[in-house]
């Protein structure tokens, strides 16, 4: 909130007056609770969960994973981006690539370090540019990881019938 | 439309209407794009980034993508102009607080806004009241192919849509659901919930955003992974398992309040009602807290001369830049403080 700290004068948990303050510690943190006389409401940890960064951030990625995993070698640390100038050093640094042809010239460091944020995965299924559909360029991806997942819910209702559909459908997917 | 418009009146997503609105208040769903040929902003040259934010600006304006398009220029507009946008979720804080030529395309309904030279060269995003994703993503993916016929975006043939920061990359899509879960806060197992999206990958924030406090029991549930699951299939698990599973943990903490605990939660609700109509300094995270006990009154019956519609307004109006707009005023401290009980007391009376 834009605004500091409020003067709140009521229980963190039912806004009756509050009258009793309370210090847990939790994951070695000191917090600070202000409650009213028993409160109706059971007190669970104050805003624990919500207002941390429950988004991972690149930078805590690159310095936890990255950073122990890839050994950023002579080679890499002397690829610079001929466009945009990025340096897989000035990378680890700021989060942020310079521009598309980062992608390409860092791939090899990259894909770890995707596989990390998304879930194991290193290629994009999904929406591909209209004008890139169809004019041989490139093929519009099959959505292979969606076909078996949903495979594998076939199997598990016991629906043969699509089961046997669907593994069709990679089969000629992957035969092409 | 001018952006004075905007100040009096709430958009479209606050109409406190749409399916699932005692629980969800609103479906965002944003894209991530490129335009090929350019550096990404992290490396754009102040005269490359002019450059683009024209020629996107251009571009979104000759398109007719939303009637009477707005477009304002950020780096011209005032602090409080940029404040009032990021409350109503039409820029983030990122971009109010960046600097260098960048904007904001912002429909008439409000529904749609696209972000220029955010992160991304584009971020476009629709917002809608409710749960209605198909609907923000038929909407968004129709505008993204407008867009496309006259821009070029940069797309990696692995790594499809490639963006500035590598945990966008992909489908450059975050779905976003505000949902409003007072029942399981009182109860006590709002983690729960936390615990849940943690395992989905989901990542949980307050109501403005990264880094913001969840306050007055508003959450923002969205998806972290961009890479490897496709728009609908996202969607889907969103529309068909996580959002309905949170809904229906947040109805029956609702019912157990209203069986086993009617007069504590009376109790909280007349309270919450009765400062909001006596108070005389009241600061936005108060407001926020007891609106939210408010509008559980509401949704259960406890209150019935007050519309959902009307908290959900107040939600808005109570923040520091709407507030000093109505206000036509730069209000700090006690006076903002005393403006804000007087709006509420004004608003909850008259009804
Ligand atoms: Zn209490
Ligand atoms: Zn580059």
């Amino acid at each position: 909130m834009p605004e500091g700290a409020p003067d709140n004068p009521a229980c963190e948990h039912c806004s009756k007056p509050k009258t009793v303050h309370v210090t847990e510690i939790k994951a070695g943190q000191k917090i600070e609770k202000h409650l009213c006389k028993d409160c109706p409401f059971v007190n669970e940890g104050v805003g624990a969960g919500a207002g941390g960064k429950s988004h991972q951030p690149i930078n805590e990625l690159l310095s936890n994973f990255v950073l122990a995993h890839s050994g950023a070698g002579a080679s890499t640390a002397q690829k610079k981006c001929e466009v945009c100038g990025m340096t897989w050093a000035k990378f680890k640094q700021g989060g942020l690539l310079g521009c598309e042809n980062d992608y390409s010239l860092f791939e090899e460091q990259l894909t770890p370090l995707l596989k990390r944020a998304h879930e194991g995965s290193t290629h994009h299924t999904g929406k591909v540019p209209t004008r890139r559909r169809g004019d041989g360029a490139v093929r519009k991806r099959p959505n292979m990881n969606r076909l078996r997942r949903e495979l594998t819910r076939a199997v598990e209702a016991e629906d043969y019938e699509a089961a046997a559909r669907l593994r069709d459908q990679i089969a000629e997917t992957e035969g092409n | 439309m001018k952006l004075s418009d905007l100040t009096g009146k709430a958009g479209e997503w606050l109409r406190g209407s749409g399916p699932m609105s005692e629980t969800v208040i609103s479906s965002r769903i944003r894209l991530a794009r490129n335009v090929k040929g350019y550096t990404f902003l992290t490396t754009a040259s102040r005269k490359h980034r002019r450059e683009l934010e024209g020629r996107i600006r251009e571009t979104i304006l000759d398109a007719d993508l939303a009637p009477k398009t707005l477009y304002v220029d950020l780096d011209q507009a005032t602090e409080l102009d940029r404040e009032l946008l990021v409350e109503r979720h039409l820029i983030s804080r990122h971009h109010a607080a960046a600097e260098g030529a960048r904007g904001v395309a912002v429909g008439s309904e409000e529904d749609l806004s696209i972000m220029v030279n955010e992160e991304d060269h584009l971020r476009l995003q629709v917002l809608k009241s409710g749960l209605q994703l198909d609907e923000a993503w038929e909407q968004i993916n129709d505008v993204d192919d407008a867009l496309e016929e006259q821009l070029e975006f940069s797309f990696h043939p692995r790594f499809g849509y490639l963006t500035a920061c590598p945990t966008n990359v992909g489908t450059g899509i975050r779905v976003s659901v505000m949902l409003h879960l007072p029942a399981l806060k009182l109860l006590g197992e709002i983690e729960k919930v936390f615990r849940a999206a943690k395992d989905m990958k989901l990542a949980v924030r307050g109501l403005y955003g990264e880094g913001t406090e969840a306050t007055g029991d508003f959450y923002q549930v969205s998806n972290q992974t961009t890479l490897g699951k496709d728009e609908q299939e996202l969607i889907s698990d969103f529309k068909h398992t996580t959002i309905p599973k949170i809904i229906d943990y947040e109805h029956q903490a609702r019912r157990t309040l209203r069986s086993e605990r009617a007069t504590a939660l009376d109790d909280i609700v007349f309270r919450a009602l009765g400062v909001l109509r006596s108070a005389r300094l009241m600061s936005s995270e108060e407001a926020l807290k007891l609106l939210s006990h408010l509008r559980l009154g509401i949704h259960l019956g406890r209150v019935k001369d007050i519309e959902i519609q009307a908290v959900n307004e107040l939600v808005l109006m109570t923040q520091p830049a709407h507030l000093q707009k109505l206000m036509d005023k730069k209000l700090e401290g006690d006076d903002r403080k005393a403006a804000r009980a007087e709006f509420i007391r004004y608003k909850l009376k008259a009804v």
